[in-house]
């Protein structure tokens, strides 16, 4: 399928996305939102997809909603509805990064701001470039943070942190980042791809069920208390124990060799 | 007698009936209402079979009824066909029916799955009531039961929005005894239809009957009516066993006289 404002390669059982409106810092327009939805709902339907890296071209990850086009929008007498807006744009995309049962990768090479932030903050994992940094930009413009950066970011940092730095809008540098835990690791620019490719490689050679159901576990239980977290890690583990890949572990394990994980 | 749009096995004690048109998401249709009427009165009959899982596929329980042969329909039709003359029977059911519920529990769905007696849903079960959106309304039971089920001002909305809620909202709202992964929903269902199997029969059925009571009857009947059944137990050789083994601490052995 081809797209206008994405790129999409697989190889290896790796999809990457790449979002590719370089000259504007792959500010999502409308465009990017439809084709990007839908390359997530192909990468999460194909089989032989086992890992996605979500990243941008050039020089940005993705400065967020485009702007572009607010003349026109503010131009009549009507405010229109960000609230829908978001629903309908924004919305399925992050849902479907958190919801689909394979391992996601957001490859950071550059600034990721507003629902660009939100959008690194949706996936598994995040892999930056020394050169990139995540911010807040929302209230920069008299918005709240929206596309789920309010709900990550207070996950990840307890709101006194979340808070800070949604106020303020200040960018939050790669290392800095890390260190706060809002990134796993950071890499220099030119070994970014190397890093990324290496988790990418290990994670779609992986039991990709497990992985998968892993995800699940983790995005149920903080909802519960740990009675209930125990019976839904029980409910998945059984789910787990019956796949291919646990069995193989298992043979593998007692043939003293590694295993080696089919995605069954 | 051979079924054509449901798929019935047995496992004794349990009994398994799969709504099986999937190619239009289990909608029904009036020959699958009367294959169902029909294997769930064969096992009321079935002396091995104590408890039913009642399902349809991950996709659907069912997405209804089917639209295509009610839409020429008028209402001599219907009064002719008494299709509801089904759903009456289906009410009357014995024995305990878990119900294994995934996907679409629409319109009718929605209905056939609240005549079930315990429901195991799958986290991606989704039910509703979207008559409205055609131009009818429920018709199988749905505005009393969805009522009776999860209060007036829901039921209302589901109803008069035709918007279906989620498994986890059935959940919260008490249309659903417990959600669980979808790989694991109908295990989960047979798990549990197999724990009601092990009990008394005869005392599993005067309960069953004893709290369905409690939809029709005003409090004080509906305590006579316990009491009657709860007295009726007692003449059962399977109380004497039950109260014995339970003296012996050892496991009943259930005959179902």
């Amino acid at each position: 399928m081809a797209y206008e404002t994405i790129l999409v390669e697989k190889r290896d059982q790796i999809t990457r996305i790449t979002m590719n409106r370089p000259a504007a810092l792959n500010s999502l327009n409308d465009k990017m939102g439809e084709e990007f939805s839908t390359a997530l709902k192909e990468a999460e339907k194909d089989e032989d997809t086992r890992c996605l890296i979500i990243t941008g071209a050039g020089r940005a990850f993705s400065a967020g909603e485009d702007v572009s086009g607010l003349k026109e929008r503010y131009g009549g007498e009507s405010h229109p509805s960000l609230g829908d807006h978001l629903r309908k744009k924004y919305h399925p995309i992050i849902l479907r990064i958190r919801h689909m049962e394979k391992p996601v990768i957001a490859r950071i090479n550059g600034i990721a701001a507003g629902s660009g932030a939100s959008i690194a903050l949706a996936c598994d994992i995040r892999i930056a470039s020394e050169e990139a940094g995540l911010k807040q930009a929302f209230i920069g413009v008299g918005l709240v943070p929206d596309s789920g950066s309010s709900y990550f970011l207070t996950k990840a940092l307890g709101p006194g942190r979340a808070l800070e730095l949604i106020m303020t809008g200040r960018t939050v540098g790669a290392r800095e980042a890390e260190t706060m835990g809002l990134v796993n690791q950071v890499a220099p620019a030119a070994e970014l791809d190397k890093v990324v490719d290496n988790v990418a490689a290990k994670l779609a050679n992986g039991p990709t069920k497990a992985l998968g159901l892993s995800k699940r576990v983790v995005n149920h239980v903080s909802r519960l208390d740990l009675h209930e977290a125990l019976e839904y890690e029980a409910q998945n583990q059984d789910i787990a124990g019956k796949t291919q890949d646990h069995l193989e572990a298992v043979r593998a394990f007692l043939e003293k060799r590694q295993p080696k994980f089919s995605g069954n | 007698m051979p079924f054509s749009q449901i798929l019935v096995e047995t496992e004794p004690p349990i009994g398994i009936i799969r709504l099986n048109r999937p190619k239009v998401l289990n909608a029904l249709n009036f020959e699958l209402l009367r294959e169902l009427v029909e294997a769930l009165e064969a096992f009321d009959r079935d002396d091995r079979i104590r408890a039913t899982v009642l399902t349809g596929n991950d996709d659907a329980f069912s997405a209804g009824a089917d639209i295509k042969e009610l839409s020429e329909a008028t209402p001599v039709d219907l009064i002719q066909r008494n299709q509801f003359a089904l759903w009456d029977k289906l009410k009357k059911t014995a024995k305990p029916i878990v119900g294994a519920i995934s996907g679409h529990a629409l319109g009718g769905g929605c209905e056939l799955a609240m005549n079930c007696d315990i429901i195991i849903a799958s986290e991606t079960a989704r039910f509703g009531q979207p008559e409205i959106s055609i131009g009818i309304m429920p018709g199988a039971g749905g505005t009393q039961r969805l009522t009776r089920t999860i209060g007036k001002f829901r039921a209302m909305e589901m109803i008069l929005t035709g918007q279906p809620i989620t498994a986890r909202e059935a959940e919260k709202h008490g249309l659903v005894n417990r959600i669980v992964p979808v790989e694991a929903y109908f295990e989960e269902a047979k798990k549990l239809a197999m724990q009601i199997a092990q009990k008394a029969p005869v005392a599993t059925r005067l309960a069953k009957e004893a709290v369905l009571k409690a939809f029709d009857t005003p409090l004080e009947e509906g305590l006579q009516f316990e009491r009657r059944n709860f007295y009726l137990l007692f003449s059962t050789q399977d109380m004497k066993e039950g109260m014995k083994a339970f003296t012996e601490k050892r496991p009943p052995q259930f005959k179902g006289r």
